[in-house]
């Protein structure tokens, strides 16, 4: 195969802005194909050859994470994960399929749940710089730092993930300033979203309304077979790139399998929040004595909220080289755990961990609503893994409502 | 690709882009306080620039960071000169203390919602104003603006409160505004033996106002948290209608444009939704402790 | 500051290893001795002025009444005072004295125990001096020693991060020890500084750099210590460099009076 070209526009706002609003109601004009299996290294390939990164799954530390993929191999195939509140483990899938799927103990690329990254370090960085100051005989000149351009694919992208991109697009994009980072890194993305075929005890899209099913945001979305992936379009580039690979059309079978396949993440997922009227629910429970004991357990680390795919609080630093007059400003991800983020001259206005949890869910949960239109919750389910203490936000929320009825 | 949603057509409201600008002169007003006059080096911007009263910029001392500091001059001022009085209070006010006149800072603004005199212009509206502290700078481009448009105004009175009669910020100008026009009171919280005025906390100021059109004025309040609560239910026991009382409210700006999210109260980004506030809304919000 | 700071680095109980940081920043040494008058640093010269300083950079605790005398003066011949490292901002690890019968350790460990007159505590520089800036770490870390000089030579107030270390860990995409491997580790209650290098070689965090600002200490030994370790191994994970920094202090004698408790009741 050659590289696939998608045409050298950065801007491609105005070809697919149309196109990916069209989506969501003409869903099945898009072409559907099926990629057999012995083919998607050669498509990895394809995509290495076509975009600067492909970011995708692999094992590292103990876990799988979102890094450079530059061949099929590195991908976590046999790999899946187990978790629960503060507990994530690494298992090969053989271990621990059930005999519900269409091939038990098949082993796949995709076949693990969300980890410890998500996409938005690709396009809101967790370190970056924004502007230099330099010291001249006429005082301060200051300018913009702009990074290089580069065109990323993102694979494996889950249907939460894509509601929490949405959301960081509305933070970032549409609410009023735009972030050019975030703008730049967003308008160069190829995004291959994954049907999921399995949940984790932690996850909860379904009651966010997010998943567990891609459903929009893609550019291609495959469902994983034993055999083959079946691929869907989901815009002009995805179907440019589609039309490249020749796939052939899908059979009735394989439409049934994949959608049996996608119907046991939905069986598989257990966790709920009751999500009807959360905001006044929530805002109606500002001073319920249950924060106290929240604050009991809960480390103030942050941990949350860096795993979070739509948290999206930061701070800049002054970095100064010794050696010249020579100032950088760098944008950190921040949290509203730290004592500092609410500092005022005279003292921090959360200066408790009770005031600093109640901020981040009630924020999530409710306010974001008010910001943003939307849950800041897209149900991934990290942080409740990925609390080294194992709080479950979808019990706490129980907690917290259920004494105000 | 994928594309992030048609973005809007409108200009950039905000951007980490620091500009360079000239400290012009400096005048100290009371202990640790100073109004600092500042330009643009680049004088198409220094003469571009505008704000509206209540809005704020960032300064930014390279290499020890920014500080979200009000405007407290005339806001349509044609020399491209914009005015702010800092209190040395931190790290980033410390150095700003440090620097001399024709040595520069960088300034990125202007942020955030203005006192709302357009909702009140030309309605034969009365307009109050309440100071506590260093509360009566972000004041001052209001004083200017009405006076500048003192037709499209009714009474126009401002009420002062300071710690001592040194603390009082801005007295002779007072003075002058006093003459031209505008209903001064002061207060301070403790009286040296030339003081003669009031001695108490603001909010006794509004208790004490006679002849107050209730359906016909507005009330901006700026100062410290406490002062701004007691101050507006002064006004409310007045007769005053929640929703013609503003405060402006001091939080953690760091962005000015709602991104980094340090100013979050309740549901509103100070630094985009404030730092001016009506009542009605920052009511609910000053209840609840630590929100 | 605007003219050459005069800078004297003094040493009290510790093992240089945080003056040593300094010399080991070579490609920022030359630019440092442009930029300040360094009146005062054995590690690296042999000049030795006395004082008065615009800065004393402070290593080491107080283990002598000797020790405690010539802080006092050092005191009154500096402007600033900034302590650097867990010796002089928490006691270092010789505060492990603290928790025992020190004449008891120097009948055991030396040979002629009359010779040896010692304080019975490591104590931080800021229980005997007012300090102004205080940085943390077990040795400190380069940059942040950097960063102070540089805003000491600009001069600005220094300011370092008070976040845990779990936030630059996740920054650089670490996954989390604790979550992932079941190790114990002290990053949430420990302020960052250090680069969060242990997790990123599969260790917990050994709380080098201190308590953060509001350490729920009773949350982390119940969540992430106890279901993975006793807590007699807990006291002596709390009991490292930083012992003797009042939350990690409290709280391991805490799990130590449990432990006694329980041995007591068997």
């Amino acid at each position: 195969m050659t590289p696939i070209h998608l045409g050298n526009n950065s801007d491609a706002t105005s070809t697919s802005s149309k196109s990916s609003s069209n989506h969501t109601q003409d869903r099945n004009q898009w072409p559907h194909g099926f990629l057999p299996k012995e083919q998607f290294p050669a498509f990895i390939d394809l995509l290495n050859q076509s975009f600067d990164e492909v970011i995708g799954p692999r094992v590292d530390q103990g876990a799988i994470v979102y890094d450079a993929i530059r061949s099929a191999s590195e991908l976590p195939h046999g790999w899946t994960d187990v978790q629960s509140p503060g507990v994530y483990r690494l298992e090969r899938k053989s271990s621990i399929d059930d005999s519900r799927t269409d091939h038990s103990c098949e082993e796949e690329y995709f076949g693990y749940n969300v980890g410890p990254h998500s996409w938005k370090k690709y396009l809101f960085p967790p370190l970056t710089t924004l502007m230099k100051s330099k010291k001249t005989t006429d005082g301060w000149q200051m300018e913009m730092t702009a990074e290089p351009i580069k065109r990323r694919v993102l694979l494996g992208v889950r249907a939460c993930e894509l509601a929490a991109i949405a959301i960081q697009d509305k933070v970032f994009l549409t609410s009023g300033t735009v972030d050019p980072i975030y703008q730049t890194r967003r308008n160069h993305l190829l995004i291959i979203a994954v049907n999921c075929t399995q949940a984790a005890s932690t996850c909860f899209c379904t009651s966010m309304n997010s998943g567990p099913e891609c459903r929009s945001g893609f550019d291609l979305a495959m469902t994983e077979l034993s055999d083959g992936f079946l691929v869907e379009v989901g815009s002009d580039a995805g179907q440019t790139i589609f039309e490249s690979l020749k796939l052939r059309t899908v059979t009735t079978d394989e439409i049934d399998r994949g959608r049996t396949r996608r119907a046991r993440a939905v069986e598989q997922i257990t966790k709920r929040m009751n999500t009807d009227g959360i905001r006044d629910r929530l805002l109606s429970q500002l001073e319920n004595p249950h924060w106290n004991d929240i604050a009991s357990r809960c480390l103030s680390c942050a941990n949350c909220t860096m795993v979070c795919p739509t948290c999206f609080c930061s701070s800049v630093d002054e970095v100064h080289a010794l050696t010249d007059d020579e100032i950088v400003r760098q944008r950190r991800w921040d949290s509203c755990f730290n004592v500092d983020i609410s500092h005022l001259s005279g003292g921090p206005v959360r200066d408790t961990i009770r005031s600093r949890y109640r901020q981040w869910l009630t924020h999530k949960l409710a306010t974001w609503i008010d910001q943003f239109d939307t849950s800041g919750c897209v149900g991934c389910g990290r942080c409740i893994t990925w609390c080294p203490v194992g709080i479950d936000l979808t019990k706490e929320v129980a907690t917290l409502c259920e004494e105000s009825s | 690709m994928t594309i992030a949603p048609s973005l809007s057509p409108v200009p950039q409201q905000g951007s980490w882009q620091s500009h360079p600008a000239e400290i012009v002169s400096i005048l100290e007003e009371i202990e640790t306080v100073s109004t600092y006059r500042m330009r643009f080096r680049d004088p198409e911007l220094a003469r571009s620039y505008r704000f509206k009263a209540g809005q704020f910029n960032m300064l930014y001392v390279p290499g020890c960071g920014e500080v979200a500091i009000s405007h407290s001059g005339p806001p349509d001022s044609d020399t491209g000169d914009f005015l702010h009085t800092i209190r040395v209070v931190g790290r980033v006010t410390e150095a700003i203390r440090a620097l001399e006149v024709g040595e520069t800072l960088g300034v990125r603004g202007p942020f955030g919602n203005p006192w709302p005199l357009e909702t009140y212009r030309g309605r034969g509206f009365d307009v109050f104003l309440v100071a506590g502290g260093l509360g009566l700078a972000p004041l001052r481009p209001v004083v200017y603006q009405l006076l500048k448009e003192r037709d499209h105004y009714g009474r126009i009175g401002l009420l002062i409160g300071a710690r001592s009669p040194s603390m009082l910020l801005y007295s002779e100008e007072i003075r002058a505004w006093e003459s031209s026009g505008i209903e001064i009171q002061r207060t301070v919280d403790r009286a040296d033996q030339d003081w003669h005025g009031s001695v108490g906390t603001v909010p006794l100021l509004i208790d004490r106002l006679r002849g107050v059109r209730l359906d016909r004025t507005a009330m901006f309040v700026c100062g410290p948290e406490v002062m701004m609560h007691y101050s507006a239910q002064s006004a409310i026991r007045l007769g005053l209608d929640p929703s013609a009382i503003w405060v402006s409210m001091e939080r953690n700006m760091q962005c000015g444009f709602g991104h980094c999210g340090h100013c979050q109260w309740g549901s509103l980004f100070l630094c985009k939704d404030g730092p001016v506030v009506r009542w009605d809304s920052a009511f609910s919000k000053m209840r609840v402790r630590d929100l | 500051m605007k003219s050459k700071p005069k800078i004297a680095i003094i040493k009290f109980a510790s093992c240089d290893g945080c003056q040593l940081t300094l010399l080991d920043a070579e490609d920022e040494l030359l630019a440092i001795a442009d930029a300040v008058d360094l009146a005062h640093f054995a590690e690296a010269s042999s000049r030795l002025d006395a004082g008065p300083y615009d800065v004393a950079i402070v290593e080491g605790s107080i283990t002598t009444e000797e020790d405690r005398l010539r802080l006092l003066r050092l005191r009154q011949e500096c402007r600033w005072m900034v302590t650097i490292g867990a010796c002089a901002t928490s006691g270092g690890i010789q505060a492990l004295r603290n928790f025992a019968d020190h004449e008891e350790f120097i009948r055991a460990v030396y040979a002629t125990p009359e010779t040896i007159h010692s304080l019975a505590t490591s104590t931080p520089i800021a229980s005997h001096v007012r300090v102004d800036f205080e940085l943390r770490g077990c040795p400190v870390d380069k940059s942040q020693l950097l960063e102070v000089l540089s805003s000491l030579i600009a001069g600005h107030r220094p300011r370092t991060s008070t976040e845990s270390v779990c936030q630059p860990c996740k920054r650089k995409g670490t996954v989390c020890v604790v979550v992932a491997q079941g190790i114990p580790c002290l990053g949430p209650i420990t302020q960052s500084g250090c680069g969060s290098i242990c997790p990123a070689f599969d260790r917990g965090c050994y709380g080098c750099f201190g308590p953060t600002v509001q350490p729920n200490m009773a949350g982390h030994s119940q969540g992430v210590l106890l279901p993975r370790m006793s807590e007699r191994d807990a006291v002596n994970l709390l009991r490292g460099f930083n012992a003797a920094a009042p939350s990690f202090q409290q709280e391991s004698v805490r799990l130590w009076q449990i432990t006694q408790t329980r041995d007591s009741t068997r």
